[in-house]
């Protein structure tokens, strides 16, 4: 009888943890398919990445009492990627086609200079963020664990990956995008604006970034900090699923986040440490990544 | 020594000038010891990298890990295993390049930004190894409960410990060896072939150079010398924390090369220098320094990005 029980028990626990491994999957498979879209398409790292999404956050955090978390689910990762096409202008426009070294210099000092501002802005201390009442309450006496909020989280992640891949798949810009990460410049004699397209590639990317943003705050709470640990491994989910790839980007998320989660049950400290671990093995069986392409990099 | 001769060693007897004499003439200038000791520890960190990313043209963003690594095992040796100064600095670099050593297969074949993606996402193991393992390295709080020890050689000891200025000048005979080291490498034909695959792979590969061999050696040479430099670090500050290891320190490598030019020698340590005056005054002055960090990488980026010796030689030749 007390052996059932801590079977069951023990059952639970890892179920528990791959659920949520998933979760967490999902959130750096969101990030990451940002970063992945800029990176195929512009060949730029941007480690202003997490900055957006703490941005994306914040900014929901900050419209919450006048529009609520529904508003702030629309309207604040719109907002990051206005901002998002703003610093492509400004700035990141400057270092296409340079040494890869100055459009990583460039946005790590982005990054810096996000996380600094959004603590002198809203403050170094960690804010709450109030989703709704009923979101939060769990969904079932016996697997704790299912609040609403999470399988939500779930969901919103789910309609947005379909979107992007809806977007990429059968709008113009989505083809363009497509076109112009295999061959720019033959996409540019033949008329498409390189300008623009980028552009509107990186606010794509910045757009997803804030919506992980605001979903990440219902979870985790508001830190500045937020971004810089949400980074790396978005960068270990676009490894492991491999560069170019933006199926491999969704895959390595979602396996990562598993991966962490059951190791959450076995070795609680190697929890953030093993998703490196993944992507050495990756590397040393199939150095281009699980889906990767051969020789794109 | 012929007199152009001469002309060609100008610049290196000016800088070592410079440093034998720093902490005489800093003070004078409004700085004081340490801040000298710290930029030339940095600049040991970044000339080691620069040794990979300027000469052999491999972009590394994850050198913070190597060098956490060379400060850890300084720290952790004197704490538990030796109270000698000089054991510690050879257990950290010993650390810090193997591990380099043990990462470089899984690396040398890429290329450009994935290359960078990987090793700064690797530097994170050591980071989250160092922060998770409260019991040995003490967490997030670092490791302290140790301090660098006088040197004693038997027949004479020196007071590094509490005298500044002896320990600057300890500091400076490691850098000087380290940098030695390097300039001797890259006048090698070694350092020759670096120079050849940072200039062009492909013609270099034709040839039939072992590409990434070099490019393994390269990495793995410039890992050791970047963990000399953390176990310089710990010493300096009697203490270390995780976020020596973490991946924005690397990014402050990068920069220091960059803004002191990363095609020329003494560069790195230019830039060291003005980083760390930089960073000392903005964070004297102002709590959100790190924006001003920030701006400062933007700026060089986009208006900088030959660096300092780069200008100055470009204004020479033209």
């Amino acid at each position: 009888m007390s052996g059932y029980g801590i079977v069951s028990s023990m059952t639970q626990l890892v179920l528990f943890n791959i659920f949520n491994g998933l979760i967490v999957g999902a959130f750096y498979a969101l990030m990451a398919l940002g970063l992945s879209l800029i990176l195929n398409l512009s060949g730029v790292i941007n480690f202003a990445h997490g900055g957006f999404l703490a941005i994306g956050g914040y900014i929901a955090y900050t419209l919450m009492p006048y529009i609520g978390f529904w508003g702030g689910l629309v309207v604040a990762p719109l907002l990051t990627a206005v901002l998002g096409l703003l610093v492509e202008r400004v700035l990141i426009r400057r270092v296409y086609g340079r040494d890869p070294l100055y459009s990583l210099l460039l946005t790590f000092g982005l990054a810096f200079m996000f996380e600094d501002g959004t603590r002198f802005i809203w403050g170094a201390q960690s804010l709450p963020f109030q989703v709704p009442g009923w979101l939060v309450t769990p969904l079932s006496n016996q697997y704790f664990f299912l609040t609403g909020y999470r399988l939500f989280m779930v969901l919103v992640v789910a309609i947005a990956v379909m979107g992007l891949f809806l977007i990429l798949g059968r709008t113009r810009l989505g083809i363009r995008i497509r076109a112009g990460t295999l061959d720019l410049e033959t996409v540019s004699v033949l008329g498409v604006n390189v300008r623009v397209l980028r552009n509107m590639n990186f606010g794509l990317g910045v757009y997803l970034a804030g919506l992980a943003g605001v979903l990440a705050v219902g979870q985790l709470g508001l830190q500045p900090t937020i971004g810089a640990s949400l980074i790396m491994p978005s960068f270990v989910a676009i490894i492991v699923g491999g560069l170019g790839s933006l199926p491999g980007t969704l895959l390595g998320g979602l396996l990562i986040g598993v991966a962490s989660g059951i190791t959450t049950v076995f070795f609680p400290s190697a929890t953030e440490a093993v998703i490196y671990v993944m992507m050495a093995a990756v590397l040393l069986v199939r150095p281009r990544g699980l889906l990767g392409e051969e020789g794109r990099f | 020594m012929g007199a152009s001769e001469l002309n060609k060693q100008a610049p290196n007897i000016f800088v070592w000038l410079l440093l034998l004499g720093m902490p005489f003439w800093l003070p004078a200038i409004g700085g004081y010891t340490e801040l000298g000791t710290r930029a030339v520890v940095l600049g040991l960190a970044a000339m080691s990298l620069n040794f990979l990313l300027g000469y052999t043209g491999v972009l590394s963003f994850g050198h913070a890990a190597y060098f956490g690594l060379g400060a850890y095992g300084v720290g952790m040796t004197i704490r538990y295993l030796m109270p000698s100064t000089i054991v510690g600095i050879l257990v950290g670099t010993l650390v810090g390049t193997l591990a380099a050593a043990i990462i470089g297969p899984l690396i040398i074949r890429l290329r450009g930004v994935y290359f960078a993606m990987v090793t700064i996402a690797f530097g994170q193991v050591f980071f989250f190894i160092a922060f998770r393992w409260n019991s040995v390295t003490g967490g997030d709080d670092g490791l302290s409960g140790w301090t660098r020890l006088p040197l004693d050689f038997g027949f004479a000891s020196i007071d590094i410990q509490h005298n500044a200025r002896a320990f600057y000048y300890f500091v400076l005979v490691v850098f000087a060896l380290s940098v030695g080291a390097m300039a001797w490498l890259l006048r090698s034909p070694f350092g020759r072939t670096l120079i050849a695959i940072r200039e062009n792979e492909q013609r270099a590969r034709f040839l039939g150079i072992p590409v990434d061999q070099h490019i393994w050696i390269s990495w793995v040479i410039s890992c050791c010398f970047v963990s000399v430099a953390g176990a310089l670090y710990a010493l300096l500050n009697n203490f270390i924390d995780p976020r020596a290891l973490y991946w924005s320190q690397s990014g402050d490598f990068v920069i220091m090369a960059v803004l002191g030019g990363m095609r020329s020698f003494w560069g790195p340590l230019i830039g060291a220098a003005i980083f760390v005056v930089l960073q000392d005054y903005l964070s004297s002055q102002t709590e959100n320094w790190m924006s001003f960090v920030g701006l400062f990488f933007v700026l060089v980026v986009l208006f900088f990005p030959r660096g300092v010796l780069g200008v100055i030689r470009r204004k020479v030749t033209s």
